[in-house]
């Protein structure tokens, strides 16, 4: 029996983690595999700190990822990505997108938000950091910044490559974003 | 069929398969997208929102005794709106197969309290089912309808957050279709008049033993047997965690049927196993009973009381062992949920902010983040519908407590419905002195934009009529001139209202009326609303001094940084509220 993956996507509430999550979950379970999927909604939505944990394997049960356990994280934020550190399997990756969102307590200048997260994070696991906006926005618009991590994600647990991932996102993305979407797809893949 | 489902998707499937043909609710976190699924499936089943869960219950159980199989559903805290019908209906018992969906909501993650309903299916004494996946999630729902006919009870689904919003595979099967029985009063059944009630208080404790014998050996009830010198009761998302924590190092008893309990079968796995833990979120139900059997086990000594579990937990509780982590000693910063940017709730606790010496009751919806700092403009929040009559209870103790204190009580538009009109009712009619605030946003916003019977449209698309809410008020009592609409986005409009309202020593009713930015727009909105989205606001880095006056709004599109402040450009709705509250003009409205 095949061991369970775990990946965890984090990030802030309106980035899109849902829909990255979707289209991983519909790809893993066309290959066979058992999948289990858990997110919070409700309050979060309002700007805050958001979690989509994805479980796959011959048999999975629990739907939650626990802490030491996420083979990849992708944090869709900085901060996020410190925030579940501690989730992250030694030996694990952490996939973080160069791009931070100030949470209201900085803005209201009640806390600061801690600076060189990156470098940091550098220090204590294995990180790949890049900025997925720009290379969204490179392609055309920055809202495809999801799927770009999507594919940093499918290369960095590996072993997904037979997967037909363009067309689960034909089968979950609008017609007029679907030719973005697989170029970002693909961009962040190439990475 | 293989597919992916959440939770409530699965539950939604289970009821079109399972012969629902009516269906009701109130949304409420974690429940809501089981109703917001139905409508694909409208032409076998008829769903609607009800203004709350009472009467979403209670048009379930017209449909049951009309011979119809009917549910509803709703949040934890729904229940207890819905405790009076569905108490009573456990003792008529149903025609058409009845189901109430009720989801817990353990570690509170978008709730006021955290209720272990299991403890109210067995007050009321409601057949209660528990899935621990989608796919049972599924099976449960479909079978449920053909169980309360059989059983002649109400059937209690009992979901949590884990369940509802968890996605896994299910094997998709076919609608069933039942029967509709020629309508036949039975009046013995359905009125409950004491001499008719006494008789079905004992027959419903017969129904409970008859269900309990069924429970001994149904197939919602599993045992699995590994190695016997642990076993396990659980239910629920707990067996998943359970499960993973200890393999096939222990054995399971999977209780799918929690009311009433298989004492048979319990007693009969006990006997088998040299250790028993019961493993279960919350209050120690299943725990509670093993040990009323005069069964030994292990439960809430090692688990926690409240909170979610999770396998982690699990693991630590019974095997002390915890995951090795990486850790960082730099602290984060809490990201606390916000009214949105370009919010309509926004200008008006801003406004209300400013006003001092006042008591502001709240209510429950995304207006309750105006408690939040800098607003800081709620000051209570208990349940739905309560502002009203809160603020009613605390002014008149106050006034005869010879306290001068004004109350304004602050609530929805959803939640005026819901409860907030009988609220504000025995305000007007024992001479209360309040001003009551209705953020009409014209949308259910909280839980993800639901119609209500303001919003003109039903759930399934149907237009609909709408409540006239200042000419409801006007039925209940209050004065024409003391009722006032306003722009909430328009801060002199909102000033202007509350100089006139406060002073007075009557009821008053101020709407706000704008909508919610992230609703979907109705033409009419369009039409009534014709600057929605329409434009953007800048800063004019020239004229702005950073006095930061326009980030006490607390609108998450400004970005404040020691050096300046930028309005972002992805965000920003041109509520124009921070222009507004700018005291060098430095902020300037563009169309976008
Ligand atoms: C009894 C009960 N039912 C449902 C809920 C879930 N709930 C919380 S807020 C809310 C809706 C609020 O809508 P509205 O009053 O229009 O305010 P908005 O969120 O749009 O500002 C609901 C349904 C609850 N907390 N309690
Ligand atoms: S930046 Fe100003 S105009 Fe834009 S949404 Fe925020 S308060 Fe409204
Ligand atoms: S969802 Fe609507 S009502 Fe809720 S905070 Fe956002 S704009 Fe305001
Ligand atoms: S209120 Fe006006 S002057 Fe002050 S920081 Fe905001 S934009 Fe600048």
């Amino acid at each position: 029996m095949s061991e369970v993956r775990n990946i965890l996507l984090v990030g802030v509430g309106g980035q899109g983690t849902i829909l990255a999550s979707k289209i991983l979950t519909s790809g893993l379970m066309k290959a066979g595999y058992d999948v289990k999927m858990s997110e919070i909604h409700g309050m979060s939505q309002r700007g805050g700190s958001v979690s989509t944990q994805v479980r796959y394997g011959d048999k999975v049960y629990s739907p939650i990822v626990g802490k030491g356990s996420a083979d990849v994280i992708v944090a869709f934020e900085e901060m996020e990505a410190l925030r579940w550190l501690d989730h992250l399997k030694i030996g694990g990756t952490m996939v973080i997108n160069d791009y931070q969102i100030q949470p209201v307590p900085v803005n209201l200048g009640a806390a600061e938000y801690p600076e060189g997260i990156i470098e940091h994070l550098k220090g204590i696991c294995d990180v790949h950091a890049f900025k997925a906006a720009d290379i969204a926005t490179d392609l055309g618009n920055p809202k495809a910044m999801n799927i770009v991590l999507l594919g940093a994600l499918v290369k960095s647990m590996g072993g997904l490559d037979d997967i037909d991932w363009d067309a689960e996102i034909e089968a979950n993305v609008k017609p007029k974003f679907v030719e973005l979407n697989k170029k970002a797809f693909h961009a962040g893949y190439d990475l | 069929m293989k597919v992916i489902m959440s939770g409530n998707e699965a539950i939604a499937r289970g009821a079109y398969e399972g012969g629902a043909r009516f269906a009701s609710a109130y949304p409420g976190t974690p429940s809501t997208e089981i109703l917001e699924n139905m409508p694909q499936y409208g032409d076998s089943v008829y769903s609607e929102w009800a203004p709350n869960e009472k009467v979403a219950t209670e048009a379930a159980i017209g449909a049951s005794i009309a011979g119809v199989r009917s549910f509803c559903a709703m949040k934890h805290v729904g229940l207890n709106v819905a405790a009076d019908p569905i108490y009573t209906f456990a003792y008529t018992g149903v025609t058409g197969g009845f189901v109430i969906v009720v989801a817990d909501d353990p570690g509170q993650h978008s709730s006021q309290n955290e209720q272990d309903n299991r403890n109210q299916a067995k007050a009321a004494r409601l057949l209660m089912l528990e899935p621990s996946d989608s796919q049972e999630a599924h099976d449960y729902m479909k079978a449920a309808f053909e169980l309360s006919e059989k059983m002649d009870m109400p059937v209690m689904m009992h979901v949590t957050t884990r369940i509802c919003h968890s996605k896994s595979i299910v094997e998709l099967g076919d609608r069933v279709e039942a029967e509709v029985p020629d309508y036949e009063p039975k009046i013995k059944k359905y009125v409950t008049a004491p001499a008719n009630a006494k008789v079905l208080r004992a027959t419903l404790e017969e129904r409970v033993e008859k269900a309990r014998a069924f429970a001994n050996n149904c197939e919602f009830n599993k045992v699995e047997m590994h190695d016997t010198g642990i076993g396990v009761i659980t239910s629920g998302v707990s067996y998943q965690y359970a499960r993973e924590t200890f393999g096939e190092g222990a054995s399971y008893l999977k209780l799918g049927m929690t009311f009433p309990l298989p004492y048979d079968l319990i007693k009969d796995f006990a006997s088998k196993v040299d250790t028993l833990y019961i493993v279960e979120e919350m209050d120690p139900y299943l725990e509670e009973h093993v040990k009323m059997l005069g069964i030994d086990c292990i439960g809430k000594d090692k688990i926690p009381k409240y909170d979610e579990l999770n396998t982690d937990i699990v693991r630590k509780a019974f095997l002390g062992v915890e995951p090795e982590t990486y850790k960082s000693d730099v602290a984060t910063v809490v990201r606390p949920p916000a009214l949105c940017a370009g919010c309509p709730h926004r200008g008006f606790f801003y406004a209300l902010s400013k006003r001092k010496g006042i008591m502001i009751t709240g209510d429950i919806g995304c207006y309750t983040l105006g408690m939040a700092p800098p607003l800081g403009a709620i000051h209570t929040c208990i349940c739905m519908g309560a502002a009203p009559s809160q603020g009613h209870g605390a002014s008149i103790a106050m006034r005869n407590a010879g306290k001068s204190t004004k109350v304004v009580s602050v609530l929805g538009d959803s939640t005026f419905f819901h409860t907030g009109v009988p609220s504000l009712m025995g305000e007007v009619y024992n001479g209360g002195s309040n001003l009551t605030v209705v953020l009409d946003n014209r949308i259910t916003g909280m839980t993800g934009h639901q119609q209500n019977p303001g919003t003109g449209y039903t759930l399934m698309g149907k237009e609909a009529p709408e409540v006239d809410i200042p000419a409801l008020c006007k039925a209940i009592g209050l004065k024409d001139e003391n009722i006032i609409t306003v722009n909430p986005n328009d801060l002199a409009e909102v000033n202007a209202a509350l100089d006139k309202l406060l002073p007075k020593e009557e009821p008053c009713v101020l709407i706000t009326r704008w909508p919610c930015v992230l609703k979907k727009f109705s033409q009419q909105d369009i039409d009534e609303f014709p600057t929605l989205h329409k434009t953007q606001c800048v800063i004019d880095q020239d004229k702005c001094k950073n006095c930061k006056m326009c980030v006490k709004t607390g609108c998450p599109a400004l970005i404040s940084t020691k050096e300046k402040v930028v309005v972002d450009k992805t965000s920003c709705n041109g509520c124009t509220v921070c222009k507004q509250v700018c005291p060098f003009d430095a902020i300037e409205e563009v169309t976008r």
